[in-house]
């Protein structure tokens, strides 16, 4: 009598009553839920797998500004786990990605956005969780010619091949403009239950969603990374052109988020709160850098990222001045603070709002 | 009578989502009932560690506010 199961990939017997296992890329965004409830609806186990790049404007965004604290505050991809009943897996990939940004085999999109390596990069991520986890293949949302770079009928194979994960990728929204894949051609899944979406048109999805009865989804569209934001991507390319090479720490891209900056001189740039929040986020980076705030009127706590002299903390401390509620007084009292925990007090006057060239923002 | 493991977490100034990841860490290799006190002081972790724990089959068991910090108390889940 013959066996009456099977082995999936890591030899592993999974008797036949047990559902096939798929770990479904999840962003948080209406393509992702989408595609994993389309396998839900087919009898998969889906769970969810959510990459930190250290550049997801999920979570930071509502954490700093005090102004942006009365948003809802969730973060998409535990929101969307949450309406399928399903299980998330939030991967570190902060290190590693580091060589996706620095180095993308592909290039870059309109700005700082690797978004074909960074596709390939997750898939791989993900193909390499299924086979420790004993799951047997993987969806994600992608939909032909949804995204200019990285979801176009030629990159699609793209990612599939060089991430490893070959017929094991599985896209339930546009599968059917696709050749099928082992999960289709095993019988996993029906082929003729999933969709041919494609385009840059959302009307698809969004009738699925009400099929589904989903109504309140996030519309992150490309825009769920911070590498896709040309302020963003200006300020970290002055980061590197500043350093003289391309290279990052976590700080470094937690800073970029935050405040204003400006670079008055070319070895050295600004950081200037603007509110409590950012105030009291920059706190935390007392012992890193030489800051600086005013004393006599309410001001802003500036952080200085270079190695600066007295004439340049003098002219740090008139931008300081510039920025606090003292910008029309005569004089303002700044304190210089340097990280070993050195301190002095400059009375200086404030720089005028027309000594501050446009070209000094970053 | 069985022991339950209580540790401490300082996930102070990581922002959302690390403190999540770095409970998530923490609780793999506990057993069911143990506890892990998480130290936050991002105030998005207040809605994103029970999110996590709803989803991974944890509990939150408390949420006190000390000053600008945050002490999130989960329970170690079932193995699923």
């Amino acid at each position: 009598m013959g066996y009456n199961g099977r082995f999936n990939r890591n030899r592993v017997v999974v008797p036949m009553s047990e559902p096939r296992k798929a770990v479904a890329l999840i962003s948080g965004g209406l393509d992702s839920l989408l595609a994993a409830r389309v396998m839900q609806e087919q009898g998969i186990h889906v769970e969810g797998i959510n990459f930190y790049t250290g550049f997801c404007v999920e979570g930071h965004t509502h954490a700093i500004r005090k102004k942006d604290r009365d948003k809802p505050k969730r973060n998409n991809a535990l929101w969307v786990a949450e309406q399928l009943g399903i299980k998330l897996h939030i991967v570190d990939v902060i290190e590693e990605y580091k060589d996706i940004v620095i180095n993308p085999k592909h290039g870059y999109g309109a700005n700082l956005n690797p978004c074909l390596d960074c596709k390939v990069f997750m898939v791989r991520k993900a193909r390499q969780w299924i086979d420790e986890h004993g799951f047997d293949f993987i969806v994600t949302g992608e939909v032909i010619g949804q995204r200019p770079k990285s979801q176009r009928a030629d990159t699609l194979p793209v990612v599939a091949h060089e991430s490893g994960a070959d017929d094991l990728l599985l896209r339930p929204l546009c599968a059917r403009n696709l050749p099928p894949t082992r999960p289709e051609i095993e019988g996993w899944v029906d082929r003729e239950a999933l969709y041919d979406f494609q385009g840059r048109t959302r009307k698809p999805q969004m009738a699925l969603a009400r099929r589904f009865g989903f109504t309140d989804y996030a519309q992150p569209a490309g825009g769920c990374c911070f590498l896709t934001d040309r302020q963003y991507a200006v300020k970290l390319a002055d980061l590197w052109k500043s350093r003289g090479e391309r290279r990052y720490e976590l700080d470094d891209i937690m800073l970029l988020k935050v405040g204003r900056h400006l670079r008055p001189r070319p070895h050295f740039k600004l950081i200037v709160g603007r509110e409590d929040g950012e105030n009291r986020f920059l706190q935390g980076y007392r012992k890193q850098f030489v800051h600086l705030f005013p004393v006599s009127h309410k001001g802003p706590l500036v952080l200085v990222d270079g190695q600066v002299d007295d004439d340049d903390i003098e002219l740090a401390a008139r931008i300081t001045a510039r920025f606090s509620q003292g910008r029309d007084a005569d004089r303002v009292e700044v304190e210089v603070n340097t990280p070993n925990g050195g301190s002095r007090t400059l009375g200086v006057e404030p720089l005028a709002g027309g000594d501050v060239p446009k070209e000094w923002y970053l | 009578m069985v022991s339950v493991t209580r540790v401490q977490l300082d996930a102070r100034r990581l922002l959302c989502p690390l403190p999540v990841i770095r409970t998530q860490e923490r609780v793999e290799g506990m057993a069911a009932g143990d506890v892990v006190e998480v130290l936050c002081t991002d105030p998005g972790a207040r809605h994103d560690i029970p999110a996590w724990c709803r989803v991974n089959g944890h509990q939150v068991i408390d949420i006190e506010e000390r000053g600008d910090e945050l002490v999130i108390t989960v329970q170690v889940g079932e193995a699923t």
